[in-house]
């Protein structure tokens, strides 16, 4: 006997850390609490999700100079605040480890164990020049917003992060 | 109180107790209770939200210094 498990839908629009860190905490938790997740990644959200190593490859002067200066990946997301040419964010992961606290890389491993879907935005793909090589290889599918709005619309929480 | 299991979540921060307590969760049987070792406060609002959406049972609350210990009865499989 199957029973109906409460959704949550979130948008990840942000690429910075601290929202990405809110994003998992919320998703794990839920995850934890039976509720079935998934996550939208779009515009600077995609940079949470793409690969750490190696380059990205896009066509165009305009996209490659972009994909250059947002190259993204989880080790290079920085604090929406108090970045301060990186020395901010430095301070607030040395913070984060001191009190064992997991890592960004280690909340997509948890969320990813615990059945949440990560999906990104076809749309800001399709802009930035992204294909599915420059996402990590927990990334479940690429869809587009009449796809989170399918899951929204049966989702007992959305949320837009 | 008495426990079957008991999971040490001591030094660890949310979400970490909740999603370490779900996980431990699947090792209980029907009827069993787990002792949940926290010094995160949080969790004195975090375990009983987790039962409750959950349908499990928070049988009570212990605190001594800084130390939690939650007991959290499996109802359903």
């Amino acid at each position: 006997m199957a029973e109906e498990k409460e959704k949550l839908s979130i948008v990840v629009f942000s690429g910075d850390l601290d929202r990405a860190l809110a994003a998992f905490i919320v998703a794990t938790t839920a995850a934890s609490m039976g509720m079935e997740v998934s996550m939208f990644f779009t515009f600077w959200g995609l940079n949470i999700i793409k690969k750490n190593e190696g380059g990205i490859k896009s066509k165009g002067l305009m996209r490659k100079i972009l994909n250059f200066i947002n190259r993204g990946g989880s080790k290079r997301l920085k604090l929406s605040r108090f970045n301060m040419l990186g020395l901010g964010t430095w301070m607030m992961k040395r913070l984060m480890k001191d009190i064992n606290y997991p890592s960004i890389d280690e909340f997509i491993t948890m969320a990813k164990d615990m059945g949440v879907k990560l999906i990104a935005c076809t749309t800001t793909c399709g802009v930035m020049g992204l294909s599915e090589g420059a996402f990590r290889s927990e990334v479940d599918s690429m869809a587009g917003a009449a796809y989170f709005l399918g899951e929204a619309r049966e989702s007992k929480v959305a949320l837009f992060i | 109180m008495k426990a079957d299991h008991t999971l040490d979540c001591v030094g660890l921060y949310c979400p970490m107790p909740i999603v370490k307590t779900a996980e431990k969760f699947k090792e209980l049987k029907p009827g069993e209770v787990l002792e949940v070792m926290a010094d995160d406060k949080g969790i004195k609002q975090d375990m009983p939200a987790w039962c409750k959406t959950t349908g499990n049972e928070c049988l009570g609350i212990e605190e001594e210094g800084g130390e939690i210990k939650v007991y959290v009865k499996k109802t359903h499989e």
